[in-house]
């Protein structure tokens, strides 16, 4: 059981650290997030479960899988709740975007 | 009805969250419930019946799977175009037509979308969902529609509606 959560939180500081990278390397705030929300999310989901394999279901173990079904929801809300905000704060997409289907809506 | 299936929902919730049997616990978190069923029960959908069909569950964990699967390769997808030297990324944002018709299912799909495949979504006006794309691989509506959204529809149509 030991084993499995410390793969498990090595998996996912190993992807909380490909979100961080993505936040630096990418070009702007809509493709930032598209590596922040995947990334971390599963990154800490990771973290979480290796937290529940560690302990077993007793009450931290419990909390740690009640947190992964929270954080599923609201990462994705906060992530939509930031692109529609910077859309509507008029950031523009970057200059390798290929298409804008929501321009037309804004107008 | 809807509001007392709410409040156990809250209640149950609130006790695995504290994890303690306490009478000072149940009480707070009978208050709390109380709070949220007040504020929030209108959002809680009408169909309480819809809860106790068990084909919804079943089609729940399959849709489970699916979505851990599709999860795990939406990281695996992500991660490369970070890690890649020359970030072969396409972004842009795309319209996809929903035919879900419930507001749940269709937050549930917003949702789905989110954690998926280099996808976000963006806003719902009406039936249009748009999302914004890491890598907009077509320029066809009817093809990136379906890959998109097409996977999860089927199962979110199962359960919710």
């Amino acid at each position: 059981m030991e084993t499995i959560s410390v793969i498990l939180i090595a998996i996912g500081i190993l992807f909380n650290l490909f979100g961080c990278i993505g936040l630096i390397r990418l070009p702007d705030v809509y493709n930032r997030l598209q590596s922040a929300t995947k990334c971390v999310t599963l990154g800490t989901c990771s973290i979480l479960l290796g937290v529940l394999f560690y302990y077993g279901f007793i009450d931290i173990g419990v909390k740690a899988l009640i947190t992964i079904v929270i954080l599923f929801f609201t990462a994705t809300v906060a992530a939509h709740a930031l692109v529609k905000g910077a859309y509507k704060f008029g950031v523009k997409l970057g200059d390798k975007s290929v298409k804008d289907d929501y321009k037309e809506v804004k107008k | 009805m809807k509001y007392i299936v709410l409040f156990i929902f809250s209640l149950g919730f609130w006790l695995l969250l504290t994890f303690s049997l306490s009478i000072q616990n149940i009480i707070v978190g009978v208050v709390a419930a109380l709070l949220t069923v007040l504020f929030f029960g209108n959002l809680f959908p009408d169909k309480v019946v819809k809860l106790l069909q068990p084909q919804r569950y079943f089609w729940l964990i399959v849709y489970l799977f699916v979505f851990i699967w599709e999860c795990l390769k939406a990281n695996f997808d992500v991660a490369y175009r970070v890690l890649h030297p020359a970030m072969p990324i396409k972004p842009g944002i795309v319209k996809v037509k929903l035919s879900l018709k419930t507001d749940l299912a269709r937050t549930f799909l917003a949702n789905s979308i989110t954690m998926t495949p280099g996808t976000i979504s963006v806003d719902m006006i009406d039936d249009l969902l748009y999302v914004h794309w890491i890598y907009v691989s077509s320029t066809d509506p009817e093809v990136y529609s379906k890959k998109v959204a097409g996977r999860f529809e089927k199962y979110i149509k199962k359960i919710f509606e």
